[in-house]
């Protein structure tokens, strides 16, 4: 089984609960997880709902695989209708509150409705009750869970919350759990505290069992283990030096987003890289990494935690932030690093745990700042618009005065609480805005790396590195390397892992661990826990019906084969330095290839024939 | 040979890979709240610690139990819960200087770390040798080593 078979149902409108079965026929299509919970979600929400109205849903939902023992399987995943792109959101996080969430009994909870007043979940096993949250409504995450774990009494309680970025309506607020794991992207903290329901707080002591041949299960999950530790990537580069590891790299074949893209490489990038996390400050002879950190079952341990120097001007004053706390990830370094040109791993430091104290997403973020500091240098966003505080390129003190605003949702963090791409069209500028379908780019110049500009161009939930990761071939080369400069073959790389990335975040597993791991890796564990047949081949097609069940929630929202674009500064403006010096992006070679493939029609509208092929018919 | 429990704290990332196998081999299910060992983090120090039962040669739950439930296993040192007369009186839970011996509600009587009878989970769980099943005598030889390393100005993992 695998699965609890156990859905928890809340109503938040009317303050009540029930139980159901889940539904099993769903399952053997959909698997788990991202994929099972966007059925439940086009099921039973009407796409072109207000995203932050009573009618939209959300989804906390595990995987089969979410709590046992395999590595890395303690993901989950928030899934709803997001309110910075209009299309279907599913942002997935690891920490431990999944874990704890099916040990509780759970394969998912599905929120309805809106709460008249603030509350929290709380789920003991069996017991779950909604709680009133006037005592944590208006605090930031980490004052919520201090609140909650000294009102329990229970150090093991695991708590996800947002902070008051979403409560002041920041579209690109986060679900943080475990104090510093998110569900990060897309807004999905902005539905929750539409919801007036600002945490969940979860104790499950039940375990999880159910697996369907134990043997052939612990023999899948040993394998899986042996080849994650053997793998350069997963059993060195991670755990060393983070996801921060990439810096340098990303940096060298010039696809370093820098000065809101109008660079592609950054000058300061080895000073905010994972290797700069190991050296001793000259300050004060301590390196910024205390240690690496896992998540729940995870053996790569790419997690960084961090503690910033004492003395430095962001927290000389501020003695709740001189304990270790999570640290900078590769594309929190870069979006509030590189793209604002700020090079002081202190700052960046500083501002990567206010996101986390406050739940916001530091991508979407860090580009929004870089937009406001491009608009800043043309004289469109001035002093008047700032309250005096100069928001030039490479200044550490605006970047830790718009963090702190737009965390606490006042003056002009509310309007950078907006993202790029609001902000950019109400300053008259929107070809500023570094984002897809509203969303902010991830840490990739496209340019440089021509997959990830299709990568970008067709993600179901816009700009998004976690949903085509062709950067492991066209920069690592794995399994298999291209050429980064070349458009030819992306089409199918770009929909091959797609389809491939979709079934693995339905599993309760990494994204992280295919830097190492194929469907072939995956494919027995899952077979061993759970029932139906699960093969390399059958995971690719369930993915491959996930992808288009969500561009079916996204079409029936509003949105065209029109938005699946870049911004004009990517297809027209030609990167000035690097390997890539004098290109631009030519998404118009790979994106008709790409519906062809999909077996979409021109309108990139999937036929009947794919439809039919599918089960979506 | 008897061998013992080493554990490096240094080397733990918290991923509780070690909880999962205990729970596993003893209760039949992943469950970290019934492992035998536990994963303590120190968030502001930015430290994970396992912590187990050490077996105690003259071991105060074994000395304290008023029904002889706890015995020692001959060949693997361990201090075994004997399920069937194990009254759930808590007294060892008590007596242990360490808090190594707990209650569980469910079966109503106490567990602790058998050593998996000579072969334990948690050490061929672990991913990083934070834990690992050495000769008894040697516990600590590692941490000595890298200590003498350092005095000798040779880097720790020479």
């Amino acid at each position: 089984m695998a699965w609890t078979n156990n859905v928890l149902r809340v109503n938040l409108t009317e303050g009540s609960m029930s139980n159901e079965p889940l539904n099993m026929d769903w399952a053997r299509q959909y698997l788990g997880q991202r994929g099972l919970a966007t059925k439940y979600l086009v099921e039973e929400i009407d796409p072109s709902c207000d995203a932050l109205g009573a009618d939209n849903k959300m989804i906390m939902t595990t995987g089969p695989l979410t709590g046992t023992m395999a590595a890395t399987a303690g993901r989950y995943s928030v899934v709803t209708k997001s309110p910075l792109t209009g299309a279907v959101a599913c942002s997935n996080s690891g920490g431990f509150i999944g874990a704890e969430l099916k040990s509780a009994g759970y394969d998912m909870v599905i929120f309805e409705g809106k709460s008249p007043t603030p509350v929290y979940l709380y789920i003991e096993n069996d017991k779950a009750e909604l709680v009133p949250a006037d005592e944590i409504w208006g605090k930031s995450v980490w004052a919520a869970d201090e609140w909650l774990h000294k009102k329990y009494q229970d150090p093991l309680l695991r708590i996800a919350a947002v902070g008051r970025s979403a409560e002041k309506g920041c579209l690109y607020a986060s679900i943080v759990n475990d104090l510093h794991r998110a569900a990060g992207r897309s807004g999905v903290g902005t539905v929750m505290a539409s919801k007036n329901l600002k945490a969940v707080a979860v104790r499950g002591t039940k375990g999880v069992g159910n697996i369907k041949d134990p043997a052939a299960f612990m023999q899948a999950v040993n394998a899986g283990k042996k080849v994650l530790a053997e793998d350069a990537v997963t059993g060195e580069g991670l755990p060393t030096y983070g996801t921060n590891v990439l810096m340098n790299v990303i940096n060298e074949v010039g696809a370093m987003p820098t000065h809101n893209m109008r660079d592609v490489q950054f000058e300061g990038a080895g000073k905010i890289s994972g290797e700069a996390m190991h050296e001793p400050r000259a300050s004060d002879g301590k390196p910024n990494l205390t240690t690496n950190a896992a998540c729940f079952g995870c053996t790569i341990a790419c997690g960084r935690i961090s503690t910033i120097d004492r003395g430095h001007f962001s927290i000389e004053n501020k003695p709740q932030y001189w304990g270790a706390s999570g640290g900078l990830e590769y594309e929190a370094a870069w979006a509030l690093g590189s793209d604002t040109g700020i090079d002081d791993l202190d700052t960046l430091t500083y501002v990567n745990f206010l996101c986390n104290e406050d739940g916001i997403d530091p991508i979407s973020f860090g580009s929004t700042v870089a937009a406001a500091m491009e608009l800043y240098d043309m004289g469109v966003i001035t002093k008047e618009h700032t309250g005096g505080v100069e928001l030039t390129f490479g200044s550490s003190e605006a970047l830790s005065w718009a963090t702190e605003a737009t965390c606490k949702g006042e003056g002009f963090g509310l309007e950078l609480g907006l993202g790029s791409k609001r902000l950019c069209e109400k300053y008259g500028h929107p070809e500023l805005s570094m984002t897809v379908k509203g969303q902010e780019f991830p840490a990739y110049d496209p340019r440089a790396i021509q997959g990830m500009g299709l990568t970008y161009a067709t993600s179901n939930r816009g700009a998004c590195h976690l949903r085509s990761y062709t950067v492991s071939s066209e920069v690592m080369g794995s399994p298999v390397k291209t050429d980064p400069l070349v458009t030819e073959g992306k089409a199918e790389l770009v929909k091959s892992l797609q389809d491939a990335n979709a079934i693995v975040d339905s599993t309760g597993l990494c994204v992280f661990t295919t830097f190492a791991w194929t469907l072939e890796d995956i494919a027995p564990q899952v077979a061993a826990a759970c029932e139906g047949e699960w093969t390399p081949e059958s995971m690719l097609e369930a993915g491959e019906r996930i992808w288009n069940l969500e561009r079916e929630f996204n079409l029936a929202a509003g949105l065209t084969a029109a938005d699946d674009t870049l911004p004009p500064r990517l297809l027209k403006e030609a990167a000035k330095t690097g390997p890539a010096k004098g290109m631009v992006n030519n998404l118009h070679e790979m994106l008709p290839e790409y519906y062809e493939i999909r077996g979409w029609d021109e309108q990139g509208i999937p036929t009947t024939d794919t439809r039919q092929r599918l089960g979506l018919a | 040979m008897l061998r013992s429990l080493q554990i490096e704290p240094e080397k733990c990332t918290g991923c509780l890979q070690c909880e999962l196998a205990c729970s596993y081999q003893a209760e039949g299910v992943f469950n970290p709240a019934k492992s035998r060992i536990k994963i303590f983090t120190f968030h502001d120090e930015g430290r994970f610690v396992p912590y187990t039962c050490t077996q105690c040669s003259e071991a105060w739950c074994m000395h304290a139990c008023p029904v002889e439930a706890i015995v020692l296993n001959e060949e693997t040192g361990s201090k075994d819960v004997l399920a069937d007369v194990c009254v759930g009186c808590k007294v060892c839970t008590i007596a242990c200087p360490f808090g190594t011996v707990n209650y569980n509600q469910d079966t109503k009587i106490v567990y602790k770390c058998d050593l998996c009878g000579g072969d334990p989970e948690c050490a061929k769980a672990c991913p990083t040798a934070a834990i690992t099943y050495v000769d008894a005598d040697h516990t600590g030889l590692a941490r000595m080593r890298a200590h003498a390393a350092e005095s000798a100005g040779i880097g720790a993992n020479s």
